[in-house]
């Protein structure tokens, strides 16, 4: 796991304690980690923004969470995710879990291959002081320690 | 029971959702099958499941399926899952 955790989500994958104006500039920040990390090319961005202003907030699944995230596409180089952390939480235009403070950028080329990272995030994220550690983290390997349970 | 979860693309909010239902199913020690799919396919393959699991927002391109369908707030809260699941079980 540790493996595939350095892969999907790598140093250069990390954004912490960022600010954005708004949701739009929050998931640029998401695509700009895909985008370091050889994941994306910037179209990727443009269609993370495309599927929210089409299908409404629904990618803000929990509270303070947006997993940011279009569909497989020519702009998809390699399936990875990015960690977004905002210094000051924006809001999606979504009633229940707004605002947000951590946006997960998902680049996946098909539906399986991120099923392990995503495993140990969903674990995480659902185990409350889990989700407190990551908050207080400070680097990205930190992170990866906390995902990896 | 076969589950299915919905989401906008397919790859992502879907695929939590999935994760956490089969891991409240576990711990319920409910016998399930969950897939995945795009609002868009769903409409054609909806029937074909014993429930359909999504998000408040893309419950109305959903609308019309003969299977029931109930919307989650929150992915990954397990309680909220399991107080859905314990509604269809026998």
């Amino acid at each position: 796991m540790t493996a595939t955790l350095q892969e999907f989500l790598p140093d250069s994958s990390f954004l912490l304690d960022q600010s954005a104006e708004d949701w739009r500039q929050a998931i640029r920040l998401a695509g700009e980690g895909l985008q370091n990390s050889g994941f994306t090319t910037a179209a990727y961005t443009d269609e993370m923004i495309a599927t929210v202003e089409k299908m409404g907030p629904y990618i803000v699944i929990a509270p303070g969470l947006a997993l940011a995230h279009s569909r497989p596409s020519a702009a998809v180089l390699h399936t990875g995710l990015s960690w977004v952390r905002l210094s000051t939480p924006v809001p999606f235009g979504n009633k229940a879990n707004d605002p947000v403070s951590l946006v997960i950028g998902l680049a996946g080329r098909d539906e399986n291959e991120h099923l392990q990272v995503m495993s140990a995030i969903a674990k995480a994220l659902s185990n409350p002081a889990a989700k407190d550690s990551l908050n207080d983290a400070q680097t990205p390997e930190a992170i990866r320690t906390i995902l990896n349970g | 029971m076969n589950i299915l979860c919905v989401c906008g693309n397919g790859i992502g909010t879907s695929v939590l959702l999935k994760i956490n239902v089969e891991q409240v199913a576990a711990d319920m020690d409910l016998d399930v099958n969950v897939t995945t799919s795009d609002a868009g396919s769903a409409k054609g393959t909806a029937n074909q499941s014993d429930l359909v699991l999504t998000s408040p927002q893309l419950a109305a391109e959903l609308e019309g399926v003969d299977v029931p369908v109930e919307t989650i707030e929150n992915f990954m809260d397990q309680q909220e899952v399991k107080d859905i699941l314990e509604k269809y079980v026998d």
